[in-house]
């Protein structure tokens, strides 16, 4: 998650001071996502160093209280990554995803026990996102779009665990199929090696 | 005591080489205020483990008891009392009656049971002004939204004091935020002391429930365990 650019958006409403910004980025995550006062700190003077943001420079130290605003180029670079898609056109490496292929190499290995033992782990994580989203009545809107957000990510991997748990059942009781048509090829990176 | 408890509960359906064994060895109990979820793949039997618990079906073996009484030693009448009285059903398709107002879908089972009319009427009217729907009452089902639809039938299965929910799929045909409301429902019928079972293959569903059960081809496989609370959660260090 880009720190830089959530404390542009905060700045875009007005001046802040740093700790007042750490509150701000804190309540608006729901308080989900903490924040070191020290990262705050350093990613503004990164900022100002690129031209971003502007402080009060009257020489005088103001420690905590110095008030910082966003500059014409900040508010143009918020912009753009506001419309700047995240990359996801390369899957992760997903180390759930590496754990079940591995697990199939694995002589012994009961591979519908291994996917169960996620399984339960991740629907245990939901039912703990789930009750704080029952609970959350008197809380904000970004914080419950967060819980949402981690209740879709946790459920499109269950999802995952029950497709493969599927396909490696009928694997194992049909007879391999060669290919009769070729298969098309993913698309490899620019540079990537061959 | 549990509302519900299944006792080594198998069933099998046909005999020789048609044989299916829906369920096998199922042991689970439900207490009050208790919202228990059966997960499984289509087929692992947990529609079948519904009937079963609402006493729709006999097991082939084992023992079914509700509010402390052995489902098979009742009499075809005190079956179809202990249903009527004690036992609400949600179905993914609603299930209302399409011939009558919401508020007399949700009066009709207790005047199946004797109470007069009028009364039925307050009851059911009073517990859709609970879920928020009593402007709702006179509508036909099909004047009703697929969400309005189903919180009429979690009404319905809840008049009563009815002390058993068992809903199958009930958020199945729903979007999110309709599924959500509905889930929000069941749940708020469990704290006022309803013990319920849903079972789903969605685990933003069973995530509502208090414990999660896994079934695989018709036995208990696993089960969730209560963590630390929610707000455990929060003070993990959530940065990307």
């Amino acid at each position: 998650m880009s720190v830089r650019h959530a404390l542009l958006a905060l700045l875009s409403e007005g001046p802040k001071y740093g700790l007042q910004l750490r509150q701000e980025f804190e309540a608006g995550t729901g308080e989900v996502w903490p924040l070191n006062v020290g990262q705050v700190y350093t990613t503004l003077q990164r900022l100002e160093r690129d031209g971003l943001v502007e402080s009060d420079d009257d020489g005088a130290d103001n420690g905590p209280q110095k008030d910082f605003r966003i500059t014409a180029d900040g508010e143009a670079e918020l912009a753009e990554w506001l419309r700047t898609p995240p990359d996801l056109s390369s899957p992760p490496r997903d180390e759930l995803v590496i754990k079940v292929l591995i697990a199939l190499r694995v002589p012994g290995t009961d591979i519908g026990e291994v996917i169960q033992s996620h399984r339960r782990y991740l629907v245990e994580l939901m039912q703990e996102w789930t009750r704080l989203k029952e609970h959350s009545a008197d809380r904000d809107l970004n914080f419950t779009l967060v819980v949402d957000a981690e209740l879709f990510r946790l459920d499109s991997a269950i999802r995952w665990l029950d497709a493969a748990d599927g396909r490696i059942k009928r694997a194992a009781d049909e007879p391999p199929v060669r290919p009769s048509i070729a298969l098309p090829k993913l698309p490899r990176k620019a540079g990537a090696p061959r | 005591m549990s509302t519900l408890e299944l006792r080594a509960v198998s069933k099998v359906y046909g005999d020789g080489p048609t044989e299916v064994r829906a369920l096998h060895d199922i042991s689970l109990a439900v207490d009050q205020g208790e919202l228990v979820a059966v997960m499984g793949p289509s087929g692992s039997g947990k529609s079948t483990l519904l009937t079963i618990a609402g006493s729709l079906e006999e097991p082939t073996s084992g023992e079914v008891v509700v509010g402390g009484a052995v489902v098979a030693r009742m009499s075809r009448a005190d079956r179809a009392r202990l249903r009527r009285r004690f036992v609400g059903f949600v179905f993914q398709d609603f299930n209302l009656l399409n011939g009558l107002t919401a508020v007399e879908n949700v009066s009709l089972p207790l005047e199946l049971d004797g109470m007069a009319a009028k009364a039925a009427r307050a009851a059911g009217m009073a517990i859709l002004d609970d879920l928020g729907l009593s402007a709702r009452a006179d509508r036909m089902p099909d004047e009703l939204s697929g969400g309005e639809r189903q919180r009429v039938a979690i009404a319905r299965a809840i008049v009563g004091d009815r002390e058993l929910l068992l809903a199958d799929e009930p958020s199945g045909a729903l979007d999110s935020a309709n599924g959500e409301a509905v889930m929000r429902m069941i749940r708020a019928a469990c704290r006022n002391g309803v013990a319920g079972i849903v079972v789903t293959h969605d685990a933003q569903l069973a995530s509502w429930a208090d414990r999660v059960v896994f079934l695989r081809d018709g036995a208990v496989v696993d089960q969730t365990t209560p963590h630390d609370g929610p707000e455990s959660l929060l003070a993990r260090d959530h940065r990307a």
